[in-house]
């Protein structure tokens, strides 16, 4: 049973995760089936472009970022799903082996108006390197159900 | 890639197009997206999709595989007639992505791009950026997501 409902999706509520490492290995093999470029995929190829090393997929950070929600709070709420994302950031690389750190602030919350068992809750993202660096931001609306409503949950 | 000043507003390429099977839908969830309906047909069904239905970050990286290649094959035509050819760069970011219809298992969703902006980078002389409106649509003709995205492309006249 979710343990939290769109009501629980208060503005100003964070909630933070991490941390979560970005291996070298995994970052690679996403790169190879989604983003094949030479600077997600090898080292030496990656020292002489704009990243300088070795740099994730943005596709990749958006995946682990997904992970992490899901991790921090999704799995726990009566989520219904996203219709989409706002905006995303990519502010800096991600390297391999470095381990990330994720806040979710709840910006706005308002109830649906054609559907009386949910609501939605606007949130931003921001992602942190293991240095502190705010490398990635996103803000996205959640559609979560209502506490009491019928069925709502997954 | 082309270079920035032969790309012009309002091109569009088909990109391809990819099928998402149940294996590969719950194989993208376990790593990275774990929800119920991603993952079990039988919870799925019970969830307001009704169905396994794909991870949005997998529709959208999928994207991102299918422009890779494509641009890699267009790389290749151009090498083999002797022209020279531009770098795709880093991109910023994107926005407005919607996830208009969900992806569900075995459904194959063709991928387009579409230059909707072009302009110089004021910070990266050797640079310009374009927008693109990309756009991928089942094959019942439904789309299923679309985004605006920015990235960065090498200029021919290279400053000094």
């Amino acid at each position: 049973m979710p343990q939290l409902y769109w009501e629980d999706f208060t503005p100003g509520r964070v909630f933070e995760h991490g941390p979560h490492r970005v291996p070298r290995a995994e970052m690679i093999e996403f790169a190879a089936e989604f983003d094949p470029q030479p600077f997600h995929l090898d080292e030496e190829a990656a020292r002489a472009t704009m990243f300088g090393g070795l740099a994730a997929s943005g596709w990749y950070s958006c995946s682990v970022l997904m992970r992490m929600m899901a991790d921090a709070f999704v799995l726990d709420a009566a989520s219904m799903g996203a219709p989409g994302v706002e905006e995303v950031k990519w502010l800096a690389p991600i390297r391999p082996d470095d381990e990330l750190h994720m806040r979710a602030s709840v910006m706005e919350a308002r109830a649906s108006r054609s559907r009386p068992d949910m609501g939605f809750a606007r949130i931003r993202y921001e992602l942190f390197n293991g240095a502190g660096e705010l490398v990635m931001t996103l803000v996205s609306s959640l559609m979560i159900g209502r506490r009491g409503a019928a069925g709502g949950a997954a | 890639m082309k270079f920035f000043e032969d790309i012009a507003v309002g091109e569009r390429h088909e990109l391809g197009s990819r099928t998402f099977t149940a294996e590969a839908i719950k194989a993208f969830a376990r790593r990275y997206d774990p929800q119920a309906f991603h993952l079990d047909e039988e919870a799925a069904a019970r969830s307001p999709f009704g169905a396994l239905c794909a991870s949005g970050w997998h529709t959208a990286s999928a994207w991102m595989g299918l422009m890779v290649r494509y641009q890699r094959r267009a790389d290749d035509e151009r090498r083999a007639r002797g022209e020279p050819v531009a770098e795709l760069g880093p991109s910023p970011g994107f926005r407005d992505l919607k996830w208009l219809k969900p992806v569900y298992a075995g459904d194959t969703v063709s991928y387009a791009m579409e230059v909707v902006d072009k302009r110089p980078s004021g910070s990266r002389p050797n640079w310009g950026l374009i927008t693109i409106r990309n756009t991928g649509v089942n094959q019942k003709g439904e789309p299923v997501i679309s985004f605006d995205s920015v990235a960065f492309v090498e200029r021919r006249e290279r400053a000094a």
